[in-house]
């Protein structure tokens, strides 16, 4: 069932994409460990590590896509679903850090001793094994994302209200991890890290896994939303976001199909942040704001949204050039960045990869239309 | 409260009562549908008729009054729109709403009675009896030839078909169709009266509410008049179109 | 402590002494003499004599001798101080050129130490600066201190202002009423005046009687502290009522123009903070402008802002109408994310042109300082926004419901098709509505430049809570936009005092985030099919 399930939604882009994901996975920590640093096609580790990034923001790029593109929803606060994998994944690295922090303390965190506290707050209980911490990745984005979701939902907030109120969750997280009662490092975050499953996080061969371990990820991701969306269940989510009482009153409980999407996605976006964090070595709450999570909704408009590529695509994109600009002109990448907005809305609603599947249709169609094409005039 | 004719009714409806901002819109609706009647409902714009089906599906809550389903079984207020689908209405819209980016055949197979549970939906295949079905469909409302176009893509005529083959789709035991021939040529509506009638001579119950007389006419059953909220005459069409009260408010002299 | 006691009553002495004959007491060469004696005994003598003598430097010659800067000329027996920077003459304060060789420090111990602290006491509580002398009396009432209570009452009887009499009795009775040897009637006396004083230290103070205080006293003192707390009580929720209603004002600013833009119009414009922050700039280069041509008209600075804002916020509104968004109705999830790219282009230009840094942008003087209510101070600058807020509504209420194109813009927004068919010309309208809605927020910023750090980020901090205005108060409804706004206001102003300012906020965000739950369409929504669609 699962197998049919997941074999239903590789179509010929997605198995290209796949592909092109997979090799870049092995190749380019290939060329980063085996060439040496001299040779043309060596890559750096701090490339390995910037690329390793790109890629968690694809798969949150196509977690969004998946409420946005194919059920209406326009959730501005995926951001908080990525912090908050990114801060469980941070706690386990951080109980990792042990003695060997500012203080030496063997079991409080440098911050925790930094504020006095004597005691390990009890959310911070088992983060010491990665199998909790991994689980909590999952479990406390995910539970986020339902109890939202089923809220929200079931009282069928929708449209810009739906944004709104998302803006408005990842804000009051953003302010709540400020404050440095949270127990979660307040305004520095976490960082210092220094082993993740016992190997040094800065080392080029754990950069590697960890770059291979995100493009893994961005492969499983879209393995699994490209069944999502080919199946009926997916067919359901686009007809909700073409007509939601519609579909309502052809039996569907609009309310629960969106509950279980969104919950999907936010675990999406809670597992990209965990992989997040260990190759950027920090994070906090800077990660709630906002304006993160409403630029990963430019991504996904860039690449096209309602195509699974067109996410990835877009996450790449836009994050390549945000590098270029913040090197070359960093004082441009607001103008360029709010340009984007504005053209992408304007002149390009279906993004890149949408635009050219468009093209492509239009071309088969005129073939298939005029079989002979007539010549010129 | 409820009196026998509930218990024979499929769709019973009493003193139902709904108000927008103070705005009366259904003042004491009472009406009542047999197991495997076709009814026709007709009244002026703004009567009622479209809330009326509001009430039934569960969009509207009604401020008072009952309206039960199925012999008095089932009272409709307390269920949402799903629930009352799953029921076995099915309605088909004024303004005809189809979806736009499916193909002709995933509408069809999206209404087709089936578990509609999200994990059900997720690992459904579609099976050969479906197909067999989506096909049947296709054929009834003449679309076989439209199946792998958007249904953005139909004229308005197509979309109303489209529309009432989802409702086939659905198998329910009452179809509401709100105004199926607008905007119709006088050859479709008529095809239209005829693809009613036989959904109805399949043992279903419809309740049809049209503005065009000509189609009222072909239809040939029980017309009720609805007119500022409640009802103004029911009988045949002969019957009503003799009411000094519908010519009044309706007809016209 | 015989000594002290002794001591005080000394001090009290002399100053009843010195209120007598004021002329007499100037002389302080005998207090300086016995300084040059080199004995404790004279040094605590010449203590209580400088304190009374009234005298202009009594009180930086004992300070001196406190801090150990006190020396003394073995050889002429000349006081002086020893300052920063040399050493002056003790009595007049002149500058001694050369320094003598023979300075020793007037030396000090705990006997003189009591008479210097009572000393400076005394000095301080009749020193010509009233904050000094006020300073003084709430640190008699806090240590009260037994051996003031002579000083307290000259003090009191020479006091004329009335605030300061207050705290002199306030500290009085604080030493009465802890004084196991006063008499009951003149301690119960004393808890009466201390409720006068109505604040946390008086219930402090009335709670901290021993037990073996006798009993119609504590009695007194509990009742006292009662009716001290209730008014505390009372004091705290006006405070919290005047500073909602404040907060409120501030977002009714904020969000008045999104009222309008999202409310009415239903355009969902990211980049309303910026007009704000736009109308904030505006005010700033007027300020900078009238500052270096013509300074006179500084107080003008803002009602000169007020039309250039609306017009700067305005024009670019209309600019953005005409340009971007007409391209977009009917699809608000895209006009969310094209506005918000212009928010960032617009903050970029502004941190361009301006710089990232905050700018000064000055109050008029009508607008500085502040106004008391009982133990409650508000700045008029707060005060202004409160009337400045109010102002702005009624006058939008008033454009809208009695001017022509206020009824084209209703028109409009309720039926386009038929304004049209009417002969309205729509675009027209769309565009002057949304100006007038980004105009009113260019009025905001100007308001909002007193009270918020004008910079390239201040919208950013308006828009979510605008938003939040007025999807609570119901869309498309103004009335419903001030009760949200000032419903807000106090009730943030409410959770701050258990919750924390930061904690305050995140508890009024999830109420909202539940409320939309709850009601969909905010507190006066309007009903009907034209929220269907
Ligand atoms: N959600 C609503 N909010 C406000 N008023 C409503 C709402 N729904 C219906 N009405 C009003 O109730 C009255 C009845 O409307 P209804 O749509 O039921 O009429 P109808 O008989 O279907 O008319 P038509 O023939 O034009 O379709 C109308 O005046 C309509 O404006
Ligand atoms: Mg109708």
């Amino acid at each position: 069932m699962i197998g049919h399930f997941l074999f239903r939604g590789l179509d010929r882009g997605v198995v290209v994409a796949l592909t092109v994901i997979l090799a870049i996975g092995v190749l380019v920590p290939a060329a980063n460990l085996l060439l040496p640093p001299g040779h043309p096609l060596h890559v750096p580790t701090y490339l390995v590590t910037l690329f390793g990034k790109y890629a968690t923001y694809a798969t949150l790029a196509l977690a969004l896509d998946l409420v946005w593109g194919y059920c209406g929803i326009l959730s501005l606060g995926h951001g908080a679903f990525f912090a908050l994998g990114g801060y469980a994944m941070g706690m386990y690295l951080m109980r990792q850090i042990g003695s060997r922090g500012v203080y030496g303390n063997p079991l409080l965190p440098d911050f925790m001793v930094f504020l006095n506290w004597k005691e390990l707050p009890w959310y911070w209980l088992g983060f010491d094994r990665f199998g909790f911490a991994a689980l909590m990745v999952v479990l406390v984005p995910g539970l986020l994302a339902f109890v939202f979701g089923w809220f929200a939902f079931r009282s069928r907030v929708t449209g810009v209200y739906l944004s709104i109120i998302t803006q408005a969750l990842t804000y009051a997280l953003l302010l709540a991890f400020f404050r440095n009662d949270m127990g979660f490092g307040g305004n520095n975050g976490l960082t210092d890290f220094k082993d993740i499953v016992g190997f040094p996080v800065q080392a080029a061969g754990t950069r590697a896994a960890l770059f291979f371990l995100s493009c893994l990820l961005v492969a499983a991701s879209l393995l699994l939303a490209a069944g999502i969306v080919k199946s009926k269940f997916g067919k359901v989510l686009i007809a909700i976001r073409d007509a939601e009482s519609r579909t309502r009153f052809i039996g569907y409980r609009v309310a629960t199909y969106k509950t279980v999407v969104f919950t999907v996605s936010g675990v999406l976006a809670g597992l990209a942040g965990a992989l997040y964090v260990p190759q950027v070595g920090i994070i906090n709450p800077s990660e709630f704001a906002p304006a993160n999570s409403i630029e990963a909704v430019i991504w996904v408009a860039v690449g096209g949204r309602g195509t699974l590529t067109g996410a990835i695509v877009g996450a790449v994109a836009v994050n390549w050039g945000k590098t270029w600009f913040t090197g070359a002109l960093p004082e441009f990448w607001l103008f360029a960045l709010g340009g984007l907005f504005v053209v992408v809305t304007l002149f390009l609603p279906k993004g890149i990869v949408g635009t050219i599947a468009e093209i492509r249709a239009k071309r088969t169609a005129a073939a298939a239309a005029a079989p002979k094409p007539a010549p010129a005039e | 409260m409820t009196e026998p004719l509930a218990h024979r009714a499929l769709l019973y409806l009493d003193d139902v009562r709904v108000s927008f901002d103070g705005f009366k819109a259904l003042k004491g609706l009472s009406l009542t549908i047999e197991p495997g009647e076709m009814r026709a409902i007709i009244g002026p714009n703004g009567a009622g008729k479209t809330t009326m089906m509001d009430v039934v599906t569960g969009k509207t809550r009604p401020d008072s009054g009952e309206v039960l389903f199925d012999g008095g079984g089932v009272d409709l207020t307390r269920l949402d729109e799903a629930a009352i689908a799953g029921l076995g209405i099915g309605r088909k819209f004024q303004k005809p709403t189809v979806f736009e980016s499916h193909t002709v055949e995933d509408n069809l197979y999206l209404a087709l009675k089936a578990d509609r549970g999200p994990f059900a939906s997720l690992f459904h295949r579609l099976g050969a009896d479906e197909a067999a079905r989506i096909d049947e469909i296709l054929a009834t409302v003449k679309l076989a030839d439209r199946r792998d176009d958007l249904a953005a893509n139909l004229s308005h005529g197509q979309k109303q078909w489209l529309e009432i083959g989802m409702l086939l789709a659905q198998e329910p035991k009452l179809l509401l169709v709100d105004e199926p021939v607008a905007g119709m040529t006088d050859a479709e509506t008529m095809e239209t009266a005829a693809l009613l009638r036989r959904i109805h001579d399949s043992g279903k119950s419809v309740v049809v509410v049209e503005h065009d007389m000509a189609f009222v006419r072909e239809l040939g059953v029980k017309v009720t008049v609805l007119h500022e909220g409640g009802v103004l005459s029911e009988g045949s069409i002969d019957h009503v179109a003799s009411d000094p009260r519908v010519i009044e408010v309706y007809l016209g002299r | 402590m015989p000594i002290i006691r002794r001591l005080a009553r000394a001090l009290g002495l002399i100053l009843v002494l010195f209120y007598a004959l004021p002329a007499a007491a100037q002389d302080i060469s005998g207090a300086l003499a016995k300084l040059a004696a080199d004995s404790y005994a004279d040094t605590a003598a010449a203590v209580v004599d400088l304190a009374g003598s009234g005298h202009p430097r009594a009180a930086v010659i004992v300070a001196a001798l406190q801090d150990g800067r006190l020396e003394f000329d073995r050889a002429s027996k000349a006081v002086v101080l020893r300052t920063a920077s040399g050493v002056v003459d003790a009595a007049t304060g002149a500058a001694i050129a050369p320094v003598p060789g023979s300075l020793s420090p007037v030396r000090v111990n705990n006997r003189v130490r009591t008479a210097l602290a009572a000393a400076m006491g005394a000095l301080t509580l009749m020193s010509p600066d009233p904050a000094k002398r006020r300073e003084a009396a709430d640190a008699v009432f806090k240590s009260r201190d037994q051996a003031a209570l002579p000083t307290l009452e000259a003090a009191i009887a020479k006091e004329a202002d009335g605030r300061i009499r207050a705290a002199l009795q306030a500290a009085r009775a604080a030493v009465i009423l802890t004084r196991p040897d006063a008499s009951d009637d003149a301690r119960v006396d004393a808890a009466g005046s201390i409720r006068e004083r109505g604040d946390q230290d008086a219930v402090a103070l009335l709670r901290s009687l021993p037990s073996d205080t006798p009993k119609r006293v504590r009695d007194a003192a509990e009742t006292a502290a009662k009716a001290v707390e209730t008014d505390l009580a009372l004091w705290s929720s006006a405070q919290n009522a005047l500073y909602g209603v404040s907060l409120g004002s501030v977002l009714l600013l904020a969000a008045i123009g999104l009222a309008i833009t999202f409310g009415v119009m239903g355009i969902i414009n990211m980049a309303h903070g910026e007009m704000v922050m736009l109308g904030a700039y505006t005010t700033f280069v007027v300020q900078e402008l009238i500052r270096t041509r013509m300074p006179g008209l500084f107080d003008w600075s803002l009602a000169i802002a007020l039309p250039l804002a609306f017009l700067v916020s305005g024009g670019v509104g209309v600019l953005i109408e005409r340009t971007i968004i007409r391209f977009l109705y009917g699809r608000p999830l895209e006009t969310l994310l094209a506005t918000w790219g212009l928010s960032l282009i617009l903050q970029q230009a502004v941190r361009t042109v301006f710089g990232a840094n905050n700018r000064e942008v000055g109050a008029p003087s009508f607008m500085s300082g502040s106004i008391e209510f009982g133990p409650l101070a508000i700045t008029w600058g707060r005060l202004w926004i409160v009337v400045f807020a109010l102002a702005v509504f009624l006058g939008l209420i008033l454009v809208l419901k009695k001017t022509p194109a206020g009824l084209q813009m209703r028109a409009v927004t309720q039926n386009r098709a038929m304004a049209s068919a009417m002969g309205i010309r729509t675009p027209f309208v769309d565009a002057l509505t949304f100006g007038l809605g980004c105009g009113i927020a260019g009025i905001a910023g100007v308001a909002l430049s007193q009270i918020d750090n004008v910079s390239p980020n201040l919208g950013q901090s308006y828009i979510i809570d605008s938003f939040m205005v007025v999807v609570f108060g119901g869309v498309g409804n103004l009335w419903g936009t001030l009760v949200g706004a000032l419903t807000l206001g106090v009730v943030n102003k409410f959770l701050e005092p258990f919750a924390g300012a930061v904690l305050g906020k995140i508890l009024v965000l999830v109420f909202i985030i539940l409320f939309i739950q709850k009601r969909p369409r905010g507190l006066f929504a309007l009903k009907g099919r034209a929220v269907d669609a």
